[in-house]
């Protein structure tokens, strides 16, 4: 595994929401990924994102590490959910807010 | 930069019996959205769905292509059926 692929790896597993995309959720550079913030937004979500504009790097490697050659990319517990047509589809059906939903780690108590 | 019939012809032409509608809102021959319909699309996550036109489109989809807003049917549900 190149040293990209750990890097990614390392950020989708260690946060239980990620979200790659151009900008941050306070300026994002494009109209698909503010798209993407806001849907999270919406539904309250707890989440990273992950410039790629500020990161060639990254840029180039996610679009290896799922198969998928577009931006943004949300991942949820390590796995890829989709880019923001399949996030629009799937907020719309309300699946979105169960993924999220099933994120967090189950409580103890 | 490309057109809409060409990226019309790539995803009708990648897909079994597909049928595609491409807008180009902008006129820029860089940002898309399409919707498209295939026989592939039976029974596939959306995921697998969006990943097959990507295919289709090759390597225009890493280069040509800027953006493209997509929205896949499996043929029961499509919305522009004669």
């Amino acid at each position: 595994m190149s040293d990209v692929n750990d890097r990614i790896k390392t950020l989708v597993t260690e946060n239980n929401v990620v979200l790659f995309m151009k900008g941050n959720r306070f300026f994002p550079q494009c109209g698909f990924s503010a798209r993407a913030v806001g849907m999270l937004s919406q539904l309250d979500a707890k989440f990273e994102t992950v410039d790629v504009l500020s990161d060639p790097e990254v840029r180039q490697g996610i679009k290896g590490y799922s198969n998928w050659p577009t931006i943004p990319q949300l991942y949820i517990n390590g796995e890829f959910l989709g880019g923001s047509d399949i996030m629009m589809e799937m907020y719309q059906s309300g699946e979105l807010a169960t993924a999220l939903a099933g994120d967090a780690p189950a409580a103890a108590e | 930069m490309i057109s809409v019939e060409e990226v019309k012809r790539l995803i009708e032409e990648g897909l079994p019996e597909a049928e595609a509608v491409v807008l180009n809102e902008y006129n820029d021959g860089e940002h898309f959205a399409a919707e498209v319909t295939s026989t592939a699309f039976e029974g596939l996550s959306l995921i697998k769905q969006h990943r097959l036109v990507y295919k289709a489109l090759g390597d225009a989809m890493h280069s040509r292509i800027h953006a493209l807003q997509l929205k896949t049917y499996p043929p029961n549900r499509w919305p522009h059926a004669e």
